[in-house]
């Protein structure tokens, strides 16, 4: 699952923020984008790259939720679950959910299909529950909808 | 050809907006997407335009509706929305074209009153501009209330090689949504009072640091910097994504995160105002704080001024999210009570049951009770109520809520997000959801580790419910004067007010007999 240019991917996209100030939250978000995820493997690049120690790298990824130490599914559901959204019953919804994914929420389907995550609130506090669907946001979820989600995670 | 408004805000997409918007544009329709209005009840809503340049809307519809909406007789036709209650009884200083224009067009936002307070700002000398802030009274949106003209001051009066704007748009508070309708709705507002707050405090460059839960904000920022670089000249701004670290909307953290380093919280002092982003004095404000200023300069200071209560000046841009039949955005002058928002403005429930408390300020505010609901909407009265207004989040809950279970979480997000830097908030934490967990019975109360005398001062039997609830208050006064930040300081604030509030809810688990060991 790690590419094998590496290298080259970390190499190309750390010239892209050369000289900038601050360069190693963007210069992360842009190999997750690039590689999905952030292996370890690409921290002493990293840290080659920006001029800083592995340590500070690692704690840096390690520290942030986004990045990702391991690949996600082909298909991520990321699921609210703050204050607002359990005043609108995303408790039935994520074991709804969960059900109908085989998964409990914060795992990645053994056949690396689909990851079930947990967000702290997405903006859209008036309209819960909510998720996002492939990056793709839904409100209001319901059985009509949960239906909809399992259907498209399931290619 | 017929011209019709379809929101392009997240909350609108994940509703259906683009369906519509899509169904429209097939019918023959110009579709003109726009920010949110805010009332989310109605979404997705179509407005169409009318010869005479009125616009009629209709919501909520589907992309089936469309015929019926185009020849006017769709059941859930609104008419003008400006004669709607929801809307009739707003000020609308800060969010006065969200909704209206199409949010990138800068024909639009010129058109409808944009840069003019820019215009004004840079006819006046730096210590000028400074002086209308603090006449208006604007006090900071992000949470704490601090004067904001007091902060641009100390920033003036600083000297140094470089100064920078910082706008805080990470918005980590369940609850509010203010900050992502104004970036997606009216990226320029926010533009232009940072550009003012650069011509006023000497700053060259400003960071935006967006976070990644807000990637149409994301979008719709960049576009906007791009198209208006040469009306912000001298001042440049870039936009930084967060990594998920709700820590990281505490300023120091957040300036850390744009250093590019653990989100960390620092130690004040020194002030950002004084030592900030890269050791320079820096301007560190909330989105709706800079988004305010453009209609100051524009408007004059007293024009602001007049409105509010007691020393909370201004509108507030109130969120009502949660379990309420009229969820969105009202903005309006502080002193309005809780109540009057809660019930005339929200409409109460959306599930119809009766309201039971509401959370206002994010996870880190105070649950009330209906029986409170006479409080102003003031950062005086709220703090002597024992709660806080915070970034204007209200968070209606029905009578099926466990109140024990809000206070478990208020402890377990407090245990997740800790940026770990001072042992009442990361270890409290952690401690603080175990002993929920034993007050609910949820964990067995004869831990072995829990019988240790060391553990409870030498008793030799386990704790009574009582005792457990005794233990819960210590360990938040420990965090509430223990911890370096709000993070660890104010997670006691919604776990507090749960127990005196809502007692009955702790009181669950039935006492354990005493030959427990
Ligand atoms: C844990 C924590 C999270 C915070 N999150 C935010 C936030 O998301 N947005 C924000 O504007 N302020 C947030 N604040 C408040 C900021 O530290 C700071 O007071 C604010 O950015 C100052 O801007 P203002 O004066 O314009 O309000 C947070 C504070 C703490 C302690
Ligand atoms: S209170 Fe918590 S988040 Fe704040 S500095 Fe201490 S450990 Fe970090
Ligand atoms: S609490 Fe779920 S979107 Fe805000």
């Amino acid at each position: 699952m790690i590419p094998d240019d590496l290298d080259t991917i970390v190499g190309t996209l750390a010239d892209r923020f050369a000289g900038e100030r601050g360069a190693l939250l963007p210069l992360l978000h842009a190999i997750q984008a690039e590689v999905g995820w952030v292996p370890d493997a690409a921290i002493p690049l990293v840290a080659r790259a920006l001029n800083l120690s592995r340590a500070e790298v690692h704690g840096v990824v390690t520290f942030y939720h986004d990045f990702r130490r391991e690949p996600a599914g082909r298909h991520i559901v990321k699921l609210c679950l703050a204050e607002a959204c359990k005043a609108r019953g995303v408790g039935a919804i994520e074991t709804a959910l969960s059900d109908r994914l085989g998964l409990p929420i914060d795992e990645t389907s053994e056949d690396g299909r689909v990851s079930f995550e947990a967000v702290y609130c997405l903006g859209l506090c008036a309209t819960g529950p909510n998720a996002l669907v492939n990056d793709k946001p839904v409100s209001r979820l319901d059985a009509h909808k949960i239906d909809r989600i399992v259907a498209q995670v399931s290619a | 050809m017929t011209r019709a408004y379809v929101s392009c805000d997240m909350a609108s997409v994940a509703l259906g907006a683009d369906d519509i918007a899509d169904a429209l544009a097939a019918a023959g329709c110009e579709v003109i997407r726009t920010g949110a209005r805010g009332l989310f009840a109605i979404e997705p809503l179509v407005e169409i335009e009318t010869t005479d340049g009125a616009r009629i809307a209709f919501g909520p519809v589907e992309p089936e509706d469309v015929p019926a909406i185009l020849d006017g007789t769709h059941p859930n036709r609104i008419g003008d929305l400006a004669t709607m209650p929801f809307f009739a009884k707003q000020q609308r200083f800060t969010f006065a074209r969200c909704g209206i224009t199409d949010p990138l067009s800068m024909a639009d936002y010129t058109a409808h009153d944009g840069w003019k307070g820019l215009a004004a700002a840079r006819a006046l000398a730096p210590q000028a501009v400074v002086d209308a802030v603090k006449a208006s009274g604007l006090r900071g949106r992000g949470g704490a209330g601090f004067p904001t003209g007091i902060k641009w001051q100390t920033v003036l009066d600083a000297t140094a090689p470089e100064k920078f704007i910082v706008c805080n748009a990470d918005e980590g508070d369940s609850g509010t949504f203010a900050d992502r309708m104004l970036m997606e709705g009216d990226p320029y507002c926010l533009l232009e009072g940072m550009a003012i707050a650069g011509h006023a405090v000497g700053a060259s460059h400003g960071y935006i640091y967006v976070r990644s839960e807000y990637p149409f904000a994301i979008r719709a920022l960049n576009a906007a910097i791009e198209r208006a670089a040469p009306i912000l000249a001298p001042l440049t701004v870039e936009v930084r994504v967060g990594a998920g670290a709700y820590v990281c909307g505490e300023e120091t953290a957040l300036l850390e995160s744009i250093e590019g380093k653990r989100g960390q919280v620092r130690a004040k002092p020194p002030l950002p105002a004084i030592q900030g982003l890269f050791g320079q004095p820096t301007v560190i404000n909330n989105v709706l704080s800079l988004a305010a200023v453009p209609f100051i300069l524009a408007e004059g200071p007293e024009r602001y001024a007049e409105v509010g209560f007691g020393r909370s000046r201004g509108t507030m841009p109130v969120q009502l999210a949660g379990n309420v039949k009229n969820g969105g955005l009202f903005e309006i002058g502080f002193g309005i009570t809780l109540g009057e928002l809660v019930n005339a403005i929200g409409g109460g429930t959306e599930s119809g049951r009766p309201v039971r408390a509401v959370q206002v300020g994010g996870p880190l505010g105070a649950y009330f009770p209906p029986s409170m609901f006479d409080t102003p909407f003031d950062y005086e009265a709220f703090a002597a109520a024992g709660g806080l207004i915070g970034h204007a989040g209200i968070t209606v809950f029905d009578d099926s809520v466990d109140m024990a279970a809000m206070a478990r979480f208020a402890m377990e997000f407090c245990a997740i997000e800790s940026c770990g830097k001072c042992t009442p908030c990361r270890i409290g934490s952690t401690r603080g959801v175990e002993t929920i967990d034993r007050i609910k019975g949820a964990a067995k109360r004869e831990q072995a580790l829990e019988a240790m005398p060391q553990m409870r001062n030498a008793k030799v039997k386990h704790r009574s419910v009582d005792e457990e609830i005794g233990v819960l208050r210590d360990l938040c006064e420990t965090m509430k004067f223990g911890s370096l930040c709000a993070l660890g300081g104010f997670t006691p604030y919604p776990v507090l007010s749960a127990l005196d509030h809502f007692p009955e809810d702790f009181g669950g688990a039935p006492a354990l007999p005493q030959a427990a060991e």
